[in-house]
């Protein structure tokens, strides 16, 4: 158990993430779209993939395809819109660089989510603090966040379930020390703990652990044997004792590669090869996965709080006419994104980029994303291209898109890019 | 040790403060004064070297110094003047609207217009605000009277917006900058 005395600081990790965050985005722009409730649709399947809180109460899946719910949706009077991830992907960059000005010790995790290390801060006040972060972010970028916080990463995504579960008010969840929490976890289910899917939880359940506090009092090295390393460690994290890798559990629905530099480049070369690398690994994990994605965010900064250094800290989203699982066009698109954003001086401390609206591949695309067959692909992806480009959008597409799907709705659905294009800025009279 | 160019004596100032701006001190003014109380000085102090320096910015100096003496015109360090530092304080808190029409005409805002809006100010009495009115972004000067909140526009043919009762108004931003291309 860990001591309290005050010869050792007190770990306290936070995690903070943004409220039906595809959602929220689409309602800073619409703010009359504050009152309806608001859908997002996967620009591919044409399947939910954010749901507003009035759509997950009326007890809409996740995932749930469009026309299944079509009559549904509209007797709600809610907003459905396609996914836009231009604009996704530069409203995270604001919330995670509002984020990294409260704490030099924070770790993006995906789109929407982020740990803060608040380890040091003084214990009386902080649940202060967390509030005044939560509040920053949502004044600043419109955003509503929410925060869990705990000794261990696996309990602060717990505390930030049971904030949101029990809107707790401020936002903020502090599930205190590992000690005394055999009520909290008495009363949470397995399928709720992170890292825990559903095969898991039934083959959990089948043994009669039901709750976390019946997984935290488990066997830790039985468990290890009849599943993983990666059990073990939750049931580890469960008791206050910190050794969950970010990489154990991979976020969901999107691939994030990205990596720290051992130390500081400036020059855009190291740049572009690092997001290469990112890349090419990113492709490799879509095509295991089977999927393909939709959009990819490219991301560069300086190290955090370095008071000689000013903080530059930039991303792009690269959108995908073609879901593609090509590591030519990821590192092409990767590279662009590069281009884009160096600037000549900044100390950059990290790369990365983000594999984003992922979808699965269907059967008939596998031929051509195989890796020997690159330069045929590159051909065909061209002639496509110029094809599309001189008769217009969806002359020629992947029969596995489905023959019906129209590219003219998808973008009839899709609202404007308000923060990365001038053409497009939100209007005010 | 903190880094500093061999060639010149260390001094016990203060950390010299940054360029922001704003009028603050040039860095290398308070070097005069020590070195004509160094010079009056009947024994030289014996100077060593903080243990634990806080880390100290310094502009890197452009060309050689001849030792003991800095150059005044090495003081300062410029880059190229750039808009987005004038414009924009609040990077990630800052966002850009197009103007549409005529309300606000009388504070120099006109149609197609671009407004710098930060998010990260506190909206005052007399601020510029845009403002959520019936769901639409609308852009307004703050009027607070007491308790009462206005929106005014600038611009006879526009009344201005009274919330009272129940009504809540929702502040968007704060325009800091008003941009205009010819």
């Amino acid at each position: 158990m860990v001591s309290s005395a005050s010869s050792s600081l007190p770990r306290r990790i936070a995690l903070v993430d943004c409220n039906n965050f595809y959602a929220s985005c689409e309602r800073v722009f619409h703010p009359a779209w504050e009152t309806r409730p608001v859908g997002v649709l996967s620009n591919n399947d044409g399947c939910l993939i954010a749901r507003s809180n009035e759509l997950k109460e009326a007890g809409i899946p996740m995932g749930a395809p469009y026309f299944k719910y079509r009559d549904q949706l509209k007797a709600m009077k809610a907003v459905i819109v396609s996914s836009n991830y231009t604009l996704y992907g530069d409203m995270s960059t604001r919330v995670m660089n509002t984020l990294s000005q409260f704490t030099p010790d924070m770790e993006v995790y995906s789109i929407d989510e982020a740990w803060l290390n608040l380890t040091g801060f003084d214990p009386a006040t902080l649940d202060g603090y967390g509030r005044k972060i939560v509040m920053t972010a949502q004044q600043h970028t419109g955003i509503p966040v929410s925060m869990g916080i705990g000794p261990t990463k696996v309990l602060a995504k717990l505390a930030n379930r049971i904030c949101k579960k029990r809107k707790i008010p401020g936002n903020v969840f502090n599930i205190g020390g590992a000690d005394s929490l055999d009520a909290v976890l008495a009363s949470f289910e397995i399928g709720d703990i992170w890292g825990i899917g559903r095969r898991w939880a039934q083959s959990l359940n089948t043994q009669g652990i039901f709750t976390a506090l019946q997984l935290r009092d488990a066997d830790a090295q039985a468990m290890r044997d009849q599943y993983s390393v990666v059990m073990q460690r939750l049931i580890f994290e469960l008791r206050g004792i910190n050794c969950m890798e970010f990489e154990d559990i991979e976020p969901k629905k999107q691939i994030i590669a990205s990596r720290s530099f051992g130390e500081r480049v400036t020059d855009k070369e190291s740049l572009l090869e690092a997001v290469t690398l990112h890349a090419s690994r990113g492709g490799e994990k879509l095509r295991l996965q089977g999927s393909a994605c939709g959009a990819m965010q490219i991301m560069i900064r300086t190290g955090e709080h370095n008071p000689r250094e000013p903080y530059y800290s930039r991303s792009a989203t690269v959108r995908f006419t073609v879901p593609t699982a090509d590591t030519r066009r990821l590192i092409g698109a990767a590279r662009a994104g590069v281009e884009k954003l160096y600037k000549a001086g900044p100390r950059y401390a990290k790369a990365g980029i983000a594999l984003l609206d992922i979808a699965q591949a269907d059967a008939v695309q596998d031929g051509l994303f195989d890796q020997g067959d690159s330069d045929r692909s590159a051909k065909l992806m061209q002639t496509i291209d110029s094809l599309n480009r001189a008769n217009g959008r969806g002359t020629v597409f992947f029969a596995g898109q489905g023959v019906n799907q129209a590219w003219a709705m998808k973008r009839d659905r899709m609202t404007a890019a308000f923060t990365t294009r001038w053409a497009e800025l939100p209007s005010v009279k | 040790m903190t880094m500093t160019p061999p060639t010149f004596p260390r001094f016990k100032t203060q950390a010299p403060r940054t360029r922001d701006g704003e009028g603050a001190a040039r860095p290398g003014c308070g070097r005069v004064f020590e070195l004509k109380h160094y010079r009056h000085r009947q024994q030289p102090d014996i100077l060593r070297p903080a243990d634990n320096p806080p880390p100290l910015a310094l502009s890197y100096f452009s060309s050689p110094v001849p030792a003991g003496f800095p150059s005044p015109a090495d003081d300062y360090i410029e880059g190229q003047l750039d808009l987005h530092e004038y414009l924009v304080h609040h990077p990630s808190a800052t966002f850009y609207v197009r103007v549409t029409g005529e309300s606000m005409n009388g504070a120099g805002i006109f149609p197609n217009d671009l407004l710098v809006v930060d998010r990260a100010l506190e909206a005052q009495h007399g601020s510029i605000v845009i403002a959520v009115v019936d769901g639409d972004l609308t852009v307004k000067r703050l009027h607070r009277k007491g308790n009462a909140v206005e929106l005014h526009s600038e611009n006879p043919a526009f009344p201005a917006i009274t919330f009272t009762g129940g009504m809540q108004l929702s502040v968007w931003g704060v325009v800091s900058g008003v941009v205009r291309k010819f």
